[in-house]
Parts: C-alpha cells; structure tokens; sequence
C-alpha cells in the first residue's frame, strides 16, 4: 500500500494523501492527471469497483471538489481521489468509458450542479427535475427555501418544538435532576 | 302459447336471481376461507353485492365508442344464455329453464361466446395491457376447451343424447350411476379442464392480478364493470350447475344443488391454492398433453367398455 | 347515469402538439348533482362507503403505511377497502405524504382518470403546511391548491391503527354527503389548473385527462 502510494506521488503529482480511518484513504489529484489516475488504480492497482461520484460546493474557495470513491476487492480498501475543478463553466472529463454506470452519476451533478462531462450519454435529458428553470439547486447560492416559499407558497400556523423540551414539559414535568 | 313462454320466463328469471345471488355468496365465502387461512377476518359476506351497488352509483362514465360497450353486453349476454339452456333443478317443471334436445352443444358454444365479446370490447378500449390479458385468455380458452370437448363427446356416446335432461336421468337412481362413477376417464379429463375454466390458480395469468394489473377488466368501470362482476358470479356458478348435471348426478333440490356445486368448486380451490400460477405457454401445453390423451381415451373407453 | 359529454365549453391544450391533439378530448368536465329522490341518495352513499376501493398508487412515504393495514394485523378487507391498481376502477386516492412536482404530474393525470365521485385522504403533515421538507426545491408545501382533498391524516407517518380511524371518519362523512372533492373540482377548475401549471413546467398532457 505505501509503495504504491509513493508511487503514485511521484507519476501522477498526487498531494494530500490522507487515511480517516483504517480501511479508507483520501488523496487529491489535478484535474488533467486524473482520469489517467483513475485508469491505473484500476488497470493496475486492483481498484476495480466505482462506489460512487459526487461532489463538494466549496463557494468559499471558488472550486467543487469531485470524489471518485474506488473500493479494491483483493485488499479490501477504499481509496477516494478528490479533484479540484472550478465553478464557473465547470467540466470534467467522463469516465464513462471506464464503468459503463457512471454516466448515471455524471447526470445526477450536471443536473444538480451544472459540471459538464463532454462525451457523457443522456446528460441533456431530464433527471429528477422535470421543467427546471433556474440554477442547478446543490449550488449554494441557490437559497431553496426562499424558492420554496416562492413557487410552492407557506401555509400559515407553522409551528414547531424541539422534541426534547417538549416532551420535558409535557410528560415528565415534575423530574427534577436533569441539569443539562 | 305465449303464456306457456311467458311463464317459462319467468321461472327462468327467478333461476337467474338465485343463481346469481348464490354465485355472489360463493364467492364471498371462499374470500373469507381464505382470509381465515391468512390469519385475518375478511370481508363481510355482503360486499359482492354492495361492490356491485357501487359500480351502479357511479355518476361518470367514459367510453371508447360504440364497441366499448360490446364486451359487458356480449359477457353477460354469454353468461345468460348458458343459464338458459341448462336444467338447473332435475324433475322440477319450474327450473328447467329452456333445455331441450341437443342443448349441450348450444351450452357450450355460449360458453365461448362471453370470451369472445370481451376482446371486442377490451380491445377498443386502447388500453394495450387489455389486449395482452385477451390475448391470453383466449389462447388459454382454446387450450382447455379440447379435453371438455373430447369428454363431453365421450358422455354423449355414452348416454346416446345430446339433451342434458337425459343425461341426468340417466344418472338418477343412487349415487352409483353418477358419470364420476360410470365414466371416470371422461369425468378426470373434464376436471381437469374445470381447473382452466375456473380462471383461478394456477390458470389464472389472464387476469394476472400482480402483473399486468387485471388484464382485460382493466378499462372497464362503473355501470360496464358492475355488469363483469354480475357476470362473473353467474358465469361461475353456471359452470358449476353444468358439471354437476353432466358428471356427478344433477340435483332434485335447491339444497343439493348448492352442497354439491360447493364441493366441486373446493376442488379447483384447493387445486389453487397448493400451485404457483402456470405460464401461458405452460398452460397450453398442460392442457394439450395428459388432459387432451385422457379425453382421448375416454371416448376409446367408452367405445370398448361400455358400448361393446 | 353514463353521461355524454356536451362540448360548449373546450379546452385549449395547449401542452400537446397536433397530432396529439386528434388523440385527446378537449370538452370540460360538468359536476354532478345528488339524485333527486333522497332514499336513493342515502342508499347510494351508503353502497359508496362501505366499498372504498383505493388506486394503488403509493406516492410518497405514506405507501409503506399502506402495506400493513392490507395484512393480517390490521385488515382493511372488513371495512370494504380493497386496492385497485387501475384508477378507472377506483374512488380514493390517497396521496401518501409528500409530493414531488414529477408525481404531482401523474398524481393529476391519475386523479383525473378517476370517476366521480373520487375521494382524495391526505396523509401526514407534508401536504398540510410542507413537513419535514417545507424548505425542498422539489417538494410542494400546499396540496390543497392542487386537488381538492376531502379528509387529511396528521403525522408523520400515521401509525395503521390512525389510517383505519381516519377511513372509518371517511365512511362516515361519505354517509352524511358531505365529501364533494370532485365537485370542487371542476367548479374551481380554472384556478386549481392555474395552480398546477404554475409549479409543472413540462406540462405535455391535455388540460384535462378524460
């Protein structure tokens, strides 16, 4: 694991290799090195199962962090790579040529945050939203409760409790000793 | 004349209240057995009826066009006309309906008609689901109406008569003489082709409860589909009066006529509920295989047997 | 008791293109009146409670409150109820919590295949104010601008033991007459439509699906 880790760092200019816990490592690529990246760790490395493709709005910072997460069967290990690409006019290579079910994922954030994945089958089709007209809504200036009390309207005598204090006053109202 | 008619029609209506009401109850009564099987009460013992009440109450009704309306109307026309034709009650004036000689194959030519108008109606009405159940149940009819058939003409030959009223006499006098007894070969093809005719498991893919919701019934509602459930309950208990005459010795009371009708039906449940449903293609070929040779030699039976 | 349709009043549909337009109706729906004789009235509001047949169709969350009360525990069979999987042959329609736009669609496309009179329950807090997800870009807050709804059940989910309470509550408003949803319906029909297209954007299906 750590040669091919060290191996890695130097082919590919992996940074920022990291293990959260036993079993799951993260490390951070470039955006032109990574699907080459991806390629090897499966071709090579035994990384051949794609758990999932998703995405992290770091507004803040300008940029969406793409998370390929990999799984290898033989070593039981996770490898997630984590690529750093920019919001405006966003865009990515596809790797649907690698597994054939990514493209199901590239649709969901073209949808939802408006990353392009040039080659991708069916991106321009409808997802989940039928007739969307606005922004991508996972994007975070996208305020979604102000469109929701816009488009679907707010019913008055909304009123909500914290189940906690509620259920204190309610039912137990004369246990004392709780000091919290 | 016209009096004669007159009277004959009406004794026949008063058959088809009670053969219906009675077929509704049966079925009523199989729903509960088998809520109690599961575990659960079940439905009351009036719901058929008030199902159907319901279906009358509707206030809107859509129709496809003008053969829409042909595949209720030719159902329960088929339904009817099978009821007509078969003495219900041996030796009683007053319930024996139309018969008259040579009433066996009218009987079941009308058995097919009902079908048959059906995928009129079901196919006018676009639904594609409704064309695939008739589809369906079509093919499966032809397939299991050719031991019925072979049987029916084994009795025939048997008995010498095409008039079902002879043919019950004919089985009077002790339960010896009933066809199951006479002629089992003829009577063991015939049930088997009773397990298909009773559209229950495991023939029942044509409505295919699970998957394609309901096949042919699926576009019909309100007035059309009181008229199908109304039928449905007459349609099978005619059945049921028709092989209780031909094979098990015909009924001389109201009270006979409903035990022994009970009985064969259990026969079909407990059939049903012991097997997974039966593809169409498995169906036919059930039904063109061992029924089919067992017709087939019934009519050598009674050639060598009993004729000889 | 079957109506023919009387084309004074069409509706543009303007979602389909001109083929499609030969395929679908466009008269508009007429309400119903209660039969003049109030014996029959009475007669037939007994026969339409006590035979509820539910479209099968589970929409949201409430679909899993759904499967128990079929089972043996709780047994809705002995109330009447049974599910229909058609809803041409049905006459409720439970709408199980939340609505996203893209069932919204097809919940009104269904609803409108239904034949009168059609019940809808509400089940749970989301059609009442929103729910747990009063803040979604997708869920709708307030189902009663959409369809009109005869009974709402509270909570989140309802136990099965609060969906029998809420059906015998069904039964008995149907026996009194008072459940008119689908009359609502077309009286308000201009403004429940207005209401639906503003929140469906792709709408591609007659204005009114006979």
């Amino acid at each position: 694991m750590n040669e091919m880790l060290e191996r890695l760092e130097r082919n590919f200019a992996v940074t920022g290799i990291t293990e959260r816990r036993p079993g799951l490592t993260t490390l951070t690529v470039g955006k032109d090195a990574a699907e080459i990246l991806i390629r090897d760790l499966r071709d090579r490395e035994g990384y051949t199962h794609l758990n999932f493709i998703t995405c992290i709005d770091y507004i803040e910072e300008g940029i969406f962090t793409l998370v390929y997460m990999l799984h290898n069967y033989d070593s039981k290990d996770t490898l997630s790579v984590h690529v750093d690409i920019g919001r405006e006019n966003a865009e990515m290579t596809s790797i649907h040529t690698l597994w054939a079910q990514a493209w199901t994922y590239q649709r969901e954030l073209h949808e939802m945050y408006g990353i392009n994945f040039p080659g991708s089958p069916r991106l321009e089709e409808d997802f989940c939203l039928e007739g969307w007209d606005q922004i991508p809504p996972m994007r975070r200036e996208f305020d979604t409760k102000k469109f929701s009390e816009e488009r679907f309207g707010h019913r008055e005598g909304r009123h909500s409790e914290v189940p906690r204090d509620h259920m204190k006053v309610e039912f137990y109202p004369n246990r004392g000793g709780d000091e919290e | 004349m016209i009096l004669e008619w007159a009277g004959k029609a009406g004794n026949f209506s008063l058959t088809l209240l009670i053969v219906t009401v009675y077929g509704l109850l049966v079925g009523a009564f199989i729903e509960r057995v088998i809520a109690k099987v599961q575990g659960r009460i079940g439905i009351p013992y009036s719901q058929p009826f008030i199902n159907i009440l319901k279906n009358i109450f509707k206030r809107t009704a859509v129709s496809h066009g003008y053969m829409f309306y042909l595949g209720p109307v030719f159902r329960i026309a088929g339904g009817i006309g099978t009821l007509a034709f078969i003495p219900v009650i041996y030796g009683s004036e007053m319930f024996s309906n139309f018969s008259m000689a040579g009433d066996l194959f009218l009987v079941i030519y009308f058995m097919f008609f009902g079908q048959l108008g059906m995928a009129l109606g079901a196919g006018e009405s676009g639904h594609p689901y409704s064309a695939i159940g008739i589809a369906r149940g079509l093919s499966q009819m032809t397939a299991y109406e050719v031991p019925f058939a072979l049987a029916v003409i084994s009795i025939v030959i048997q008995y010498d008569t095409l008039s079902i009223t002879e043919i019950v006499a004919a089985q009077q006098g002790g339960w010896q003489n009933w066809t199951l007894f006479t002629n089992w070969v003829a009577t063991l093809a015939a049930m088997l082709a009773f397990l298909g005719m009773t559209g229950y498991s495991p023939f029942d893919i044509f409505l295919a409860p699970q998957e394609i919701p309901i096949g042919p019934p699926t576009e019909f509602h309100s007035a059309f589909l009181s008229m199908l459930q109304t039928n449905r309950a007459l349609f099978g208990a005619t059945k049921l009066v028709l092989f209780m005459n031909l094979f098990f010795g015909g009924a001389t009371g109201w009270v006979e006529l409903m035990i022994k009708t009970l009985l064969i039906y259990m026969v079909a449940i407990v059939v049903g509920v012991a097997f997974p449903r039966f593809r169409v293609d498995q169906g036919i070929r059930f039904f063109l295989k061992i029924p089919t040779l067992i017709g087939i030699m019934s009519i050598i039976y009674v050639q060598m047997v009993l004729i000889s | 008791m079957i109506k023919t349709l009387s084309t004074e009043d069409t509706l543009e549909n303007a979602g389909l293109t001109d083929e499609e337009q030969q395929l679908f109706s466009n008269a508009r729906p007429k309400a119903y009146e209660p039969y003049p004789i109030k014996a029959v009235e009475d007669f037939a509001n007994w026969a339409r409670a006590n035979s509820l047949w539910i479209l099968a169709f589970g929409t949201g969350c409430g679909a899993i409150e759904l499967r128990p009360l079929m089972t043996a525990r709780f047994d809705a069979n002995r109330f009447g109820v049974a599910g229909r999987p058609t809803p041409r042959q049905s006459s409720v329609f439970i709408i199980g919590g939340y609505a996203s736009v893209k069932t919204l669609k097809r919940i009104i496309r269904s609803y409108e295949q239904m034949q009168g009179p059609k019940f809808v329950i509400a089940l749970g807090i989301c059609p009442v104010n929103g729910g747990m997800y009063f803040d979604s870009y997708n869920t709708i807050n307030i189902f009663d601008q959409y369809l009109p709804v005869d009974l709402y059940i509270t909570g989140c989910m309802p136990r099965p033991e609060v969906l029998v309470a809420g059906l015998l509550e069904l039964k008995k408003k149907i026996r009194e007459g008072r459940c008119d949803g689908a009359n609502r319906y077309v009286e308000n029909f201009d403004w429940y439509k207005a209401n639906q297209k503003k929140v469906i954007k792709n709408w591609d299906m007659p204005d009114y699906n006979w």
